[in-house]
């Protein structure tokens, strides 16, 4: 039984980790201030896990996805507001880290669209309701 | 030979859906116009499209290596049902069912539909061959299926463990038939605008047709999102993903067109608006499928991408959504509209709810493409994730259930009673909550904490229909919509709890340790080695305790050889407050684990919530049958 669950592990070890580095701490370890980690697990559900596909570095598997974890979390520790880690990462990776698109001219028409397809809605739907009791 | 079979039926079927087209265009003069020409021709499509895919689910049973599909996305070792699953965990296999479920909603619809004339029964019957010529020429073309593979190989290479498991070998058929369902009611808009026969029997013939469709996207994005929650690992049920987008959107349309269809069925308005909605709801499960198919979206649920074919999906999607969008801008002013109401009036609640719908539907579709808008048009890359559609569709949901407190209530075309009296009992309950969750809950966000005022409120005003009527005469349609809107407070309010109330507990764990999360206390016992049909896992026992209850969670890791993964399964406890949710994670140097730990607090509420909808929608289309049914045959027995 020993030998098998040995065997086992190794069978599945490349599986396991992408490196043979161990993770990073923090990677896998909440902050002990429970106010820090609030903040810290926000921002990181609004970072993209870049080597992943659609999934927030608050909820991947990846190796790197630990990494970038353990980066917020310590920036964080250290004192530093969610806004200037985002900004320090977007500064690296560009807009595509963040989830939470920038608002700059070219997502003006993003941000705007809710209010847009309101009116365009109730523009097209008026003549059924102008009627009032006559 | 059963692959061969089955090519020649779809070949076949392509042919008589090609000949069914241009009999509607009027090529066989009136004779091919004749409803038993049409009905005897959409019958044996939809006949020789169901043989055509019952021989590929056999090739999958039988694991026949010498197809092409089979070989890809199959293996002799793998359990029946996923053999029996994998026939649509595919491109191919996907498409096919798309397009069977396509033919026989058309062949269903040629036998059974009485209610309309039969010029325009036969033009909705040549739109919705138009379709389906369209998707077989694809599958035929870009996509066959039945591909042979020579010389045969021993073994095949496996299905994608994710997908390897009960919830999603019925996610995907289920969300076809949704999907699919629509085409009927964008066929039947097409032969109600080409015939100028817009009105109350289009809408009663649709009605059907999406309620059954929006039951089943129900259901299905309901079940996608479970799943996603427990086999994913890490306590998520919504991601915002494009592909859950791609489901969401053509749910949010059939809901609107569901509410609408009602105005015009019930007293011959909106009939524009909903010819519109009718439309666009099974385009946008065309562009659904589209993103989905092509790949275009990188997403979580890549499995099946394959850019190659987007092309072929994007002409198909140019001409089918352009066609049905230029003939309703050219038929429209043919139309014309029923009679006008007062804004408090039910038809007013009703176009509230749409011009709601429908910009939540608008900001989940702006923000779903906008990324590859962004990058197309300036190269800059953009994520557009939880964040946007969190702070800018939520505060339009919750108005939208703020909505559902008294619209219900209002009677048709004009209703000049005192509001409050009928809103106090909500608006009663909402305050409460509101003020209660102030004191015990401070912490709490401003979405969660309105979420939970106004689902409690709901959940007694969403009752209130059926308050003052005699419940024994009280139709069952009235029953349904009661029973749904009852179903969205129960989900909003888990939704609530989940975001305000969810403890977390990553921790790195030795053998014997101790962990504290919400009202557990949960003990860490052993690792153990296990083996399934074709994988192999590592167990974690963890023992839970609360009180006098005790629990043993076994979350596993599990490795597949075939093609090699590692898939967390999470374990679950389930009690009546909400679910205890544990992962075990990697081993790390020093011998110990990590362990991932949630206490989430009525978060079962969601998906039961997405049950109760479902059901209500279901007690609708019952009473909707059997009333119409029961006139039908009244109606004969007074002309006989």
């Amino acid at each position: 039984m020993k030998h098998w669950f040995a065997f086992l592990l190794l069978v599945a070890a490349p599986a396991w980790a992408d490196s043979e580095l161990p993770p990073a701490r923090w990677a896998n370890e909440q902050l002990p201030d429970p106010r820090q980690e609030a903040q810290a697990k926000a921002l990181m559900e609004e970072l993209r896990c870049l080597v992943c596909q659609g999934q927030s570095i608050a909820d991947s598997n990846a190796e790197m996805a630990g990494d970038m974890r353990a980066l917020v979390r310590q920036r964080i520790a250290a004192g530093e507001k969610p806004e200037t880690v985002r900004r320090w990462l977007i500064a690296r990776y560009g807009n595509w880290v963040s989830y939470r698109p920038p608002v700059e001219p070219v997502t003006w028409p993003l941000w705007a669209a809710p209010l847009i397809f309101l009116l365009a809605g109730a523009w097209l739907l008026r003549k059924r309701m102008v009627r009032r009791r006559s | 030979m059963i692959a061969e079979a089955g090519l020649a039926a779809l070949w076949l079927a392509a042919a008589l859906a090609a000949l069914q087209l241009a009999l509607a265009c009027g090529l066989g003069g009136d004779q091919g116009r004749r409803i038993s020409t049409v009905r005897a021709l959409a019958l044996s499509q939809g006949l020789l499209t169901l043989f055509a895919f019952g021989a590929l689910i056999f090739l999958f049973l039988r694991s026949d290596m010498s197809v092409l599909l089979v070989f890809e996305n199959s293996h002799s070792q793998k359990p029946w049902l996923y053999k029996f699953a994998g026939t649509w965990g595919n491109h191919e296999g996907s498409m096919l069912l798309w397009v069977a479920v396509l033919a026989v909603a058309g062949a269903i619809v040629a036998l059974f539909e009485r209610r309309l004339g039969e010029r325009t029964l036969s033009a909705a019957l040549g739109a919705q061959a138009a379709l389906a010529l369209g998707f077989f020429a694809f599958l035929l073309f870009a996509s066959n299926p039945f591909e042979r593979l020579s010389p045969a190989p021993l073994d095949g290479r496996g299905l994608n463990p994710l997908l390897q498991d009960p919830g999603l070998a019925f996610h995907p058929p289920t969300l076809y038939l949704g999907y699919v369902g629509l085409s009927v009611a964008f066929s039947l808009a097409v032969g109600g605008l080409v015939r100028s026969e817009v009105g109350p029997a289009i809408a009663r013939a649709m009605r059907p047709w999406v309620l059954g469709a929006w039951i089943l996207l129900t259901l299905g994005i309901t079940a996608g999102s479970y799943w996603a929650y427990y086999e994913l690992g890490w306590g998520g049920w919504w991601f915002w993903d494009p592909v859950e987008n791609a489901s969401l959107m053509p749910w949010l349309a059939a809901t609107a067109l569901l509410h609408s269809i009602n105005v015009l069925a019930a007293r011959g308005g909106l009939r524009a608006w909903t010819m519109m909605l009718a439309l666009i709801a099974f385009s946008l499960s065309m562009i659904g499928t589209f993103l989905v198919r092509s790949g275009i979206l990188t997403s979580v649920h890549a499995f099946a991408v394959d850019p190659t074919r987007g092309t072929f999906i994007l002409c198909l999607l140019a001409l089918y959504i352009g066609g049905a969008l230029t003939l309703f801008a050219v038929r429209i002013a043919h139309v014309k509209e029923g009679a006008p109401f007062e804004i408090v009036s039910r038809e007013g609640g009703l176009v509230a709810n749409n011009l709601l719908l429908s910009a939540i539907l608008g900001i989940v579709f702006v923000g779903t493409l906008y990324p590859l808008i962004a990058e197309a048009s300036s190269g800059e890359k953009l994520s557009v994730g939880a964040p946007y559609f969190n702070s800018v569709a939520s505060p339009l949901a919750l108005l939208l259930a703020g909505l559902m407190l008294i619209a219900p209530q209002l009677k048709w075309r004009r209703d000049a009673a005192p509001i409050l009296p009928r809103l106090a009992p909500g608006l009663l309950v909402a305050l409460a909550v509101l003020i209660t969750s102030f004191i015990l809950a401070p912490q709490i966000g401003w979405l969660p904490r309105l979420g939970l005022s106004i689902g409690a409120a709901l959940l007694p005003a969403s009752l209130l229909p059926l308050f003052g009527r005699s419940l024994r005469r009280t139709p069952l349609a009235v029953w349904g919509m009661a029973l749904a809107h009852f179903g969205v407070a129960v989900a909003i309010l888990g939704m609530a709890s989940d975001s305000a109330f969810t403890e977390e507990k990553l921790a790195v764990a030795r053998l014997g340790d101790r962990i504290e999360i919400g009202p557990w206390l949960v003990e860490f016992r052993d690792v153990t080695p296990v083996a399934g049909p074709n994988w192999s896992a590592l167990e974690a026992e963890l023992r839970a305790s609360r009180g006098l209850g005790v629990t043993i969670l076994e979350p596993q890791s599990r490795f597949f050889a075939e093609p090699p993964t590692t898939t967390n399964e999470a374990a679950i406890d389930t009690s009546w407050n909400g679910q205890l949710y544990a992962v075990l994670g990697e081993q790390d140097g020093q011998g110990r684990w990590q362990l991932r730990l949630w206490w989430k607090p009525f978060v079962t509420l969601i998906w039961l919530g997405g049950i109760l909808i479902a059901l209500g929608g279901t007690l609708a289309l019952l009473g909707r049958l059997t009333r119409e049914r029961r006139q039908r045959i009244l109606g004969e027995e007074a002309f006989a």
